[in-house]
């Protein structure tokens, strides 16, 4: 039960008036979604196959997983910019600066939407490792950055298919072309023009797609806490 | 695309997929197998005959080739518009870099019409013409091959149509994983393209970001007002996102963070001053 005492940890607000926030939240947002019942158990089937002997945390099965997967890689992208935003000497213009506000705002309210919607399912805050950038370089921000903006494109671009519920496959969709947004903007910033180049859409005009584990081998040099593919979809 | 990691694909939804095919997935196998020397082109055609008879009797398929050729319609209109701006002379590209974007764009938008209209036969229905187009939208854009920033406005405004367009087809492509991840990643390109055109814009003096703002136009106004009504929701799923978790999430980031869906409806409303 690793899994479900650690969300259980998490999701503990400092107030009863949190708490009762978060509950409606979550219970309206599943009554929205149409999965009540369905999620629950789908985290409670997670929780039986805890006696497996691998480490990580658990990100559960089904939708409740890929809601898991997608909260992960935002609180990922939202540490990120939030570093930056916050670190004087970054090298950014002031314009670019302004945009990356606009960022890291953004991947905030991704991040506290996936938490909020998922309530007491939600996995705890990562543990990031940044030891790899230069928070005073604007080149390793931005190398950075993209980075960060293409890997999540393609993140959600490769999970849709994984999804089984109508809404949270739209929900993805709402969240991915704003990453699709950065991705581009950031790309210019290194170098214009370069929004879609050659490297990230191919010769039939297709952006890339990748699955959760080949996202989360990519991503997990920047997060220190272990993931655990197990239960995820993936293909 | 890899056409037995489509079969594989197919049969992690459908198990009887392979008894279904089986005799000519072998005969696929041993055409591509080592040192096989098939044109891959011709693969799509066999492949489309191959789903009409195991799949010929679901009304899944016919909805999927209707996404795929309402789609194909809004990639001709693109291809069209850029293919046109980017020959023009009177269009007035004023930097070779400018040039090169609208280039980059127009060959996506191309290989879009391609891949779709190869998908489309592919799933045994016959791809829709090309229709004719009137880019002045019957003469609500009247400079638009004649004045760069108007070309630049249109530009911004089919590819923001075309972000909401796809979005709200993902659901009906719900269980078909190929062609969902493909529009998917068709999605995901044109919102790169409205990124960079909007930056073009922004360059140009115009009050515009690489996303959307609440329902703002970008000063185009209110010719195209309705391809950005609807975008000022800040409530997802029932969860209020301004001011999300205690934290001072703007209402305008709150509008920026997530983009919304279009209905066939809504987009046809949009295009269809554009069809001649």
């Amino acid at each position: 039960m690793k899994n479900f005492k650690q969300t259980e940890d998490v999701a503990l607000p400092g107030n009863s008036d949190e708490l009762m926030n978060a509950r409606l939240q979550r219970r309206s947002f599943l009554k929205y979604a149409g999965a009540g019942a369905a999620g629950i158990a789908l985290v409670a089937a997670g929780c039986k196959k805890d006696h497996d002997n691998d480490s990580g945390v658990r990100l559960g099965e089904g939708d409740v997983g890929i809601l898991n997967y997608a909260y992960a890689l935002e609180q990922l992208e939202a540490a990120f910019y939030t570093k930056v935003a916050d670190t004087p000497n970054n090298g950014l213009s002031s314009a670019e600066a302004a945009l990356f506000v606009d960022i890291r705002d953004h991947e905030i309210a991704h991040r506290e939407f996936f938490k909020a919607a998922l309530g007491s399912s939600a996995i705890g805050s990562l543990e990031v490792d940044f030891s790899s950038i230069n928070f005073t370089s604007r080149d390793s921000i931005l190398a950075t950055a993209k980075a960060f903006e293409d890997l999540g494109v393609s993140a959600y671009n490769g999970a849709g298919r994984l999804i089984q519920n109508v809404n949270y496959l739209l929900l993805a969709g709402k969240i991915v072309s704003v990453e699709a947004r950065h991705a581009a903007l950031i790309r210019d910033l290194i170098s214009n023009g370069t929004f879609a180049d050659t490297s990230v859409v191919d010769s039939n005009g297709l952006d890339i797609s990748r699955s959760p584990g080949q996202v989360l081998a990519i991503a997990k040099t920047y997060i220190k806490t272990e993931i655990s593919l197990t239960g995820l979809p993936n293909y | 695309m890899n056409i037995l990691n489509i079969l594989d694909e197919i049969e992690k939804i459908d198990a009887d997929v392979t008894e279904r095919l089986s005799p000519r997935r072998k005969a696929i196998q041993a055409l591509t197998g080592f040192g096989g020397k098939v044109a891959l082109s011709a693969l799509p055609f066999a492949l489309g005959s191959m789903f009409k008879k195991a799949y010929g009797q679901t009304s899944n398929t016919s909805q999927i080739v209707d996404v795929l050729q309402f789609a194909l319609k809004l990639e001709y209109l693109e291809a069209e518009f850029y293919s046109m701006g980017v020959s023009s002379t009177t269009v007035g590209i004023p930097t070779t870099a400018a040039r090169a974007a609208l280039t980059t764009i127009r060959d996506h938008e191309n290989a879009h019409v391609n891949f779709l209209k190869t998908t489309i036969s592919s799933l045994g229905a016959t791809p829709v013409t090309k229709p004719n187009f009137d880019f002045t939208a019957h003469g609500t854009f009247p400079t638009v091959f004649t004045n760069y920033d108007t070309f630049l406005a249109v530009a911004q405004a089919f590819e923001d149509t075309g972000v909401r367009a796809y979005k709200g087809q993902a659901g009906n492509l719900l269980g078909s994983n190929a062609v969902l991840t493909a529009a998917l990643n068709i999605h995901s390109v044109e919102a790169r393209h409205a990124s960079h055109l909007r930056q073009m814009r922004k360059a140009r003096g115009a009050n515009v970001k690489p996303w959307i703002t609440s329902n703002d136009t970008g000063g185009i106004g209110s010719a195209v007002q309705a391809i950005y009504n609807g975008e000022e929701l800040d409530t997802q799923a029932n969860v209020k996102i301004t001011g999300i978790g205690g934290l001072s999430i703007s209402a305008s980031a709150a509008t920026e963070a997530f983009d919304e869906p279009l209905t066939k409806e809504q987009v046809l409303a949009i295009v269809t001053p554009f069809f001649a």
